[in-house]
């Protein structure tokens, strides 16, 4: 009796809900270019700031400089050190946080509309004058080696490292960014300015600000808050090489559950295919219970807790991966399911079901995602970061309907490589070995 | 009334009202269901939750982890739901949905466009009594659980040693069981125990339903009446006794080896006394000690051990006022290089000291305070953090009433509050101390 109500409620029901974001491309009059969004029902402003580059800009031999000068900004700035930073932040209540990753350094603030001009005077300070001071530098630098010992012995990490490794080789996305024990040891402060010089610079900046505040005053701030910057930074990094040879590597280390990574060759999100091998790659690894990895390796096998695979784009590569981990007794066989479907999903390719399935979850799904200020800024930046302009958001779901069963499955042929499906395994595998190069 | 008034708020200004709490709605059903609705018409989204009041530390002796395997197993199918349908339903519209257990609840979820939740509820209400599985169907799915605790415990030192510092915290409350299970008892766990959990907990009178989202209280009441106001209450549920705490005399020390270990640490946790209904000062109290000692920055805890005698690579307080029974109070200091274990905890002892002798930094009280008043604007932004806070008192003791007072009651602690709940917890014969080291490489 409930599929016959279920059906009717889905018939009711069956157009997704509309994203409904009024984003303003606004220029300063310093000529500064974000995305606003303006919406004064609560008093706060969530504001985005990203700059192209990141950790890959360690210049050679300084690996962990990026990632060490982006911990230190908010370790003292301006007349301020790292004590009274953080005492005069607290007592505005804003909040900073400075994340470097491989291809951006993100800057995520929030601050009250009651004390906006003295939170945003702390935020220029520390992006525009960080102090840099060497009790800071040795204070963090502590840190960041104790993450990197530890790193050294968690089976999640040594994976991950392992993996990147071997795919990515000298290329910096080869190697953490956090940096080794000797190169972040080695790093003194002209290398913490000189990495400051070559990563945060306005010819790599995006913006986004949403919340309560006007276009008029978003233009002042963003003029004052970065005009300190310098114009041009470091040249960006060159393209990586993935190498992905097809095949399995072990490296042994004594834990109870295996911890596999695994990849092939990827898309890019300018490709006209992109869409297709988006869905495809829902449909074959992309979250949620429905998966085929998740309903082989999990629902029908209990082989594992989690099994997913994403389209990573980098900005200098672009692999398809995914992750399982499994009891060192049954990963051989959760390895032989995913190599299993990938061969089997190439050859087969998906239903129409599948298809109609995966698309009414994505573009159901995707208005979801814009539901408060910290969210849509977020989204609102990365969007930028990767070349789409704000109509994408009306336009999304309709590149998604237009994918067809043809499509999608020829995509499956022409990009799916089983051959050259690289797996990485880190613990003790019964009935795996194997090394690459 | 108010559903008027909300219009015309949309219409002028799409605003939110100036408080959370006014977001907040509440009613309980004829069957004594509790209902909280939350509103946020900001996005065309709702999440749609249901929470019992039980969780891991409602299982009976001996099936340890039962509660959090029945939590997967309803996913498996009702009378009138295949295996795996209900997330598939969810997923063809647009949604996401999972669940989660902890040691006094147990919630499961949906995020959807608005206009899905009279099917959310159809399902959800009809999985809460008509659940359908078999022997076949619970052996895969305990080896999830198998490699879900291996996962998240097994291959991780320091959840391998938090469970053994829980369960020296505890001499008798099931709090000192893992929520996930003891992995000796999860490998036995049988279709018996599951159906024996769920019979026992599952019903509207023990249920909670939180709605957050772009909903209006009226339309919420209508589709809550028609679906789980029709389900009976069970009129057999037992009362919450869960075994108490004794007079906790001897102080514990722990020490976990581990080769996975590269950086060893201390922990300290007390046993500590929780928010209860309508007496929440001294919860609020501890609460604030957490965050002068450990809470950020500028930290009591930082500022002496990492800024003044670089003792610390980091350090950290927490306290876990939601709960039923009593909670704890912890902190842990992961030595700087060279620092030794024993060094770095006495370390952490004479600022436990010396902070009763030379009081609270009225300055840091007043940013501590302004964080807290600030916070209570920036939840408004996400209305998932506001129904957690609903779910959690709700299924831990309090009330709504509770939940809205908290605010205030953290505004209104002062000094010698919190040096009185400082004096009263921090005894050792309450605590556990514990110590996490890779063993020695003898040559």
């Amino acid at each position: 009796m409930i599929r016959a109500v279920l059906a009717l409620v889905l018939m009711l029901a069956a157009l997704p809900a509309r994203a409904d974001v009024n984003i303003k491309e606004i220029t300063s009059p310093g000529g500064i270019d974000a995305w606003l969004v303006e919406d004064h029902s609560i008093p706060f402003v969530a504001l985005e700031l990203r700059f192209r580059g990141g950790a890959a800009l360690d210049a050679p031999g300084k690996r962990g400089a990026i990632n060490l000068m982006t911990a230190l900004l908010e370790e003292g700035a301006g007349e301020l050190d790292s004590r009274a930073f953080a005492r005069e932040t607290e007592a505005l209540a804003a909040s900073f946080s400075y994340d470097a990753s491989q291809d951006s350094i993100s800057i995520s603030a929030r601050f009250l509309t009651e004390n906006r001009a003295e939170a945003l005077e702390l935020l220029r300070q520390s992006l525009v004058e960080p102090r840099f001071d060497e009790e800071a530098i040795d204070r963090v630098r502590a840190q960041v080696l104790s993450v990197i010992q530890s790193n050294a012995k968690d089976p999640s990490e040594i994976a991950g490292q392992q993996f990147s490794s071997l795919v990515f080789g000298d290329h910096p996305y080869g190697s953490p960014l956090e940096g080794t024990v000797d190169s972040v040891s080695a790093l003194d402060r002209e290398d913490l300015l000189a990495a400051h010089d070559a990563a945060l610079a306005r010819d790599r900046l995006y913006v986004s600000a949403v919340g309560d505040v006007t276009e008029e005053d978003l233009g002042a701030i963003l003029d004052d808050l970065l005009a300190g910057l310098p114009e041009t930074g470091a040249p960006l990094p060159s393209d990586a090489d993935p190498n992905l040879p097809g095949g399995i590597e072990v490296v042994d280390y004594a834990t109870p559950q295996s911890i596999v990574t695994f990849a092939q060759p990827g898309i890019d999100r300018d490709d006209p295919d992109f869409f297709a091998a988006y869905i495809l790659n829902h449909i074959l690894g992309g979250g949620g219970f429905e998966s085929r990895l998740m309903e082989e390796v999990r629902e029908k096998r209990g082989l594992t807790y989690g099994v997913y695979s994403y389209l990573l784009d980098r900005d200098g590569a672009q692999i398809w991966m995914g992750r399982v981990a499994s009891a060192n007794d049954r990963v051989a066989e959760a390895v032989a399911v995913i190599e299993e479907e990938w061969a089997k999903l190439r050859e087969t390719g998906v239903t129409a079901e599948e298809l109609a399935d995966a698309k009414t979850y994505l573009t159901g799904a995707y208005p979801l995602r814009f539901d408060g200020n910290g969210p849509i800024a977020n989204i609102a930046v990365s969007m930028q970061m990767e070349g789409l302009e704000p109509d994408y958001i009306a336009n999304r779901n309709a590149m998604v309907e237009a994918v067809t069963l043809d499509d999608i499955n020829r995509v499956a042929r022409e990009l799916m490589d089983p051959e050259r499906l690289t797996f990485v395994v880190v613990g003790q595998p019964v009935g795996l070995s194997g090394t690459l190069n | 009334m108010r559903r008027m008034f909300a219009c015309l708020i949309l219409t002028l200004a799409a605003a939110l009202p100036a408080r959370a709490s006014d977001q907040v709605t509440t009613f309980t059903l004829d069957n004594g269901m509790d209902v909280v609705v939350i509103e946020d018409h900001r996005a065309p989204v709702v999440s749609h939750m249901v929470w019992y009041r039980a969780g891991s530390a409602d299982e009976k002796p001996g099936v340890s982890g039962v509660a959090h395997f029945l939590e997967h197993l309803l996913f498996k199918g009702t009378e009138k739901m295949e295996p795996g349908e209900f997330s598939a339903t969810v997923a063809r519209n647009g949604g996401s949905d999972n669940a989660f257990t902890s040691y006094d609840y147990t919630a499961y979820f949906q995020r959807v466009a608005a206009d899905r939740l009279e099917l959310m509820m159809q399902m959800e209400s009809d999985r809460m009594v008509n659940l359908q599985i078999s022997e076949a169907d619970i052996a895969t799915e305990r080896d999830v659980i198998i490699e879900e605790r291996n996962q998240r415990v097994e291959n991780n030192p320091s959840a391998l040693f938090r469970e053994q510092a829980s369960a020296a915290q505890y001499l008798n409350h099931r709090y000192g069981v893992p929520i996930i299970g003891w992995q000796h008892e999860m490998v036995d766990l049988g279709l018996d125990d599951a159906l024996d959990y769920y019979e026992t907990y599952y019903a509207p009178n023990n249920a909670i339903l939180i709605v957050a989202g772009d909903v209006y209280p009226d339309e919420v009441r209508a589709l809550a009446e028609k679906y789980y106001g029709v389900i009976p209450a069970n009129p057999d549920l037992p009362e919450r006794m869960r075994a108490q705490e004794p007079r906790q005399m001897a102080e514990r020390r722990i020490a976990y080896e581990d080769a996975r270990v590269a950086q060893p640490y201390v922990t300290r946790s007390y046993l500590a006394p929780e928010r209860d209904s309508g007496a929440q000062e001294k919860a609020a109290a501890l609460t604030l000690l957490a965050e002068i000692l450990g809470g950020g920055t500028t930290s009591l805890l930082n500022e002496k051990l990492q800024f003044d005698t670089r003792t610390a690579v980091y350090t950290g307080a927490w306290y876990g006022g939601m709960a039923l029974d009593d909670t704890t109070f912890s902190i842990s200091v992961v030595p700087a290089a060279g620092v030794t274990l024993p060094e770095a905890e006495a370390a952490l002892d004479e600022v436990l000291a010396n902070f009763l002798e030379e009081g609270v930094d009225a300055e840091q009280l007043e940013r501590i305070k302004m964080q807290i008043r600030a916070s209570e604007i920036y939840v408004r932004d996400d209305v998932g953090q506001l129904a957690n806070r609903y779910g959690r008192a709700l299924t831990q003791g309090l009330t709504v009433e509770d939940v809205q007072a908290w605010p205030g009651l953290l505004e209104a602690v002062t000094e010698e509050d919190i040096l009185a709940a400082a004096r009263e917890v921090f005894a050792k014969k309450n605590a556990v101390t514990g110590y996490i080291t890779a063993p020695e490489v003898t040559q």
